[in-house]
């Protein structure tokens, strides 16, 4: 058996892919809800229901979207540039830290528009910082950040805990291990009534078509794509390597930590260590589903939410547990990323 | 300082030492095995989690420890095999496969526990693997006794260390691995073929992997609950690196990390009212990240790795 490369793309195979993909993934996790003995296709209609089937669900769905989206972008930013940033679970929790250290007062009674720039500016920069040590470890002295960003989350995540339960410990919270409460004039307004959706949603969109901009249109984004192609070339074409990559590490990073300060802006208030299920690290699963692109990200986000939250629902009706979720998306992220090889080659005996 | 030395004199810790070491020890060997063939293996952590989780529930279905062993090991290799069918003939990049076959494997080991074991107030256990206690262990000074504490699946780990050596060094199947890690191509001109020697490896590697894991269940506690292997395979893809790719120095590293962590939880213990109890959980992962900055200019990386290997493709 060996790989060929194909010599075109043609449009239908690059569409039939990733639809391929995901119907194999939701083939193969029915046959694991048939395991616990459940009707499968009464499953799928509960998934469906639980994420599209009500006002309620579709707005669940967008809330749960949103932070994905952004640390989905952040993935896809930093590995469109060979920055293997596994990091962004630690750069959401440092950001979410940061929107409480700065939006818990308002010492200058700071209007309500500008303290929410300014909170989600301190989440951005506290991310951003958190991947740049690391790339820089690796600029420095050929650390793999691999593994150095995926221990950051482990420490970060410690961190959280001892500020929540030291210095930021909400003192109403009855012993509740829960940071202060950011000011009110730092949470994002609800865009649907009765609902959880806010106004984080138009920021996660605003910054997938940003992104894409930056990445396609500007000499930033082309030197980015250009190191992430090939190093080697790109340092002989003229391009800044290190600085390149010192960059895409203060974006990447700034998205998730973003993502973390909007969560408490948006629907906490507050932070906890159980403020992400994993946001992080679903935001590689989206990235890759969306083939890195951060337009594209939007639709794996929601597509992802979506999985989890009708997952959710279901597992909740009908007794399956709801780790099915995780297991459809991991399962989608394998089977398309055998399909996207599969769009750009061919298998010959 | 006298809380310090009282300590390091406890024979306790280093029991502990050497029982915390285990899963370092199988978790390090096993990554190690597959880098040298050229593989990241970055699954290792949720394959870890299947092997504790699939041990645990075979004993639990009755079945003899050592079976449980078994199963946890066929399991990892099944997930090695497809790790390395999308890695080494499909070439796809192996940070992102592994990190998919993490989620995978540990999604897959908590939705398989929840499926044969419902929410109970308190988990179930089974009987563990029991110290070994041979009564010639007691006629071997210093050590003796230290060794006579631990569990069966712990004499296992130390002894894939000279075997992994050995295989590695001087066989000529430890020649073919290290050749298709250094340089696909020229092992292929010497008649190695590189793609079933990457499988075999990731294979094997994975097997040791999910063998960690499956001590935690059946040794170290004798339940499984989710997140239970706690970053140790992460911790085992960092020791790797400060092993330098050599299986004695694997053992050396596993060891440092397990009295360092064992050490701190005594510290924790004695000290626990003035400093924070998180500064020391963060301890073992900030020594981690500082193993790796101090020794990733001096190791020397198996110059293929992480490279995908075609025919007739450069």
């Amino acid at each position: 058996m060996r790989l060929e490369r194909r010599e075109t793309q043609s449009a239908w195979l690059m569409l039939a892919a990733p639809l391929a993909a995901v119907a194999v993934a939701l083939v193969l996790s029915g046959g694991l809800i048939a395991l616990s003995g459940a009707s499968v296709p009464e499953a799928f209609r509960r998934i469906a229901i639980g994420a599209f089937g009500s006002r309620l669900a579709i707005t669940e769905t967008l809330t749960r979207a949103t932070p994905l989206i952004l640390t989905g972008l952040a993935v896809a930013v930093a590995f469109r540039a060979r920055v293997w940033n596994i990091g962004a679970e630690g750069q959401l929790y440092l950001g979410a830290v940061a929107a409480v250290a700065v939006g818990a007062t308002n010492p200058l009674g700071l209007p309500a528009p500008l303290l929410v720039l300014v909170v989600a500016a301190a989440g951005a920069v506290a991310g951003a910082l958190l991947l740049v040590l690391p790339v820089a470890l690796r600029l420095r002295f050929a650390v793999d950040e691999v593994v150095t960003t995926l221990l950051l989350n482990f420490i970060v995540l410690l961190f959280v805990s001892m500020m929540i339960e030291g210095p930021m410990k909400d003192p109403l919270a009855f012993g509740w291990p829960a940071s202060v409460p950011v000011d009110d004039a730092a949470t994002l307004p609800h865009l649907v009534e009765r609902s959880r959706l806010h106004a984080g949603l138009i920021l996660a969109l605003v910054m997938a078509v940003v992104v894409q901009y930056v990445m396609t249109r500007t000499v930033f984004g082309l030197e980015a794509r250009a190191t992430g192609h090939n190093p080697a070339a790109a340092r002989f074409a003229g391009v800044p390597v290190g600085r390149t990559l010192l960059k895409v590490a203060a974006l990447s990073g700034g998205l998730a930590g973003l993502a973390g300060a909007i969560e408490v802006m948006g629907v906490k208030g507050y932070v906890t260590t159980d403020l992400s299920p994993g946001f992080g690290y679903a935001g590689i699963i989206v990235a890759m589903l969306a083939n890195l692109s951060p337009v594209g990200v939007v639709g794996a986000a929601i597509f992802s939410a979506a999985i989890f939250v009708g997952a959710d629902s279901m597992g909740r009706a009908m007794g399956v547990p709801s780790f099915i979720a995780d297991v459809t998306v991991a399962l989608a992220l394998l089977t398309m990323l055998v399909a996207l090889l599969l769009t750009t080659y061919r298998i010959r005996r | 300082m006298n809380v310090f030395v009282d300590v390091l004199a406890s024979a306790g810790l280093w029991e502990a030492v050497l029982r915390i070491a285990t899963p370092l020890i199988f978790g390090t060997l096993g990554a190690l095995l597959c880098e040298r063939s050229g593989v990241l293996n970055l699954g290792i952590e949720g394959i870890m989690t299947f092997g504790a989780m699939i041990a645990w529930l075979t004993v639990f279905g009755g079945a003899n420890l050592w079976v449980g062993l078994l199963a946890a090991a066929a399991c990892g290799a099944l997930f090695g095999l497809l790790h390395a069918a999308m890695t080494v003939p499909l070439g796809l990049s192996q940070h992102v496969t592994g990190l998919g076959i993490t989620l995978l494997a540990s999604s897959l080991a908590y939705y398989l526990f929840r499926l044969a074991i419902p929410v109970q107030g308190t988990p179930p256990t089974v009987e563990p693997f029991q110290p070994v206690d041979w009564a010639w262990l007691d006629h071997v000074p210093v050590v003796g006794p230290l060794l006579a504490a631990q569990t069966a699946p712990t004499f296992l780990a130390l002894a894939m260390v000279p075997i992994l050596a050995y295989v590695l060094a001087a066989t000529p199947l430890g020649l073919a691995i290290r050749m298709t890690g250094e340089n696909p191509h020229a092992a292929e001109a010497q008649g190695i073929d590189p793609i079933a020697t990457r499988i075999g490896a990731v294979v094997a590697g994975s097997a040791l992997m999910a063998l960690g894991g499956a001590f935690l269940t059946l040794s170290a506690f004798n339940s499984f609950f989710p997140t239970m292997v706690q970053g140790r395979g992460w911790v085992s893809i960092a020791l790797v690196v400060f092993a330098m790719w050599r299986p004695w120095r694997a053992l050396l590293g596993a060891l440092l990390f397990a009295l360092f962590d064992a050490y701190q939880l005594r510290l924790q213990a004695q000290l626990g009212k003035e400093v924070p109890y998180q500064l020391f959980l963060m301890m073992p992962y900030v020594l981690s990240i500082a193993a790796l900055v101090v020794m990733a200019r001096r190791a020397r990386v198996p110059q293929a790795l992480m490279q995908p290997y075609r025919r007739g493709e450069r």
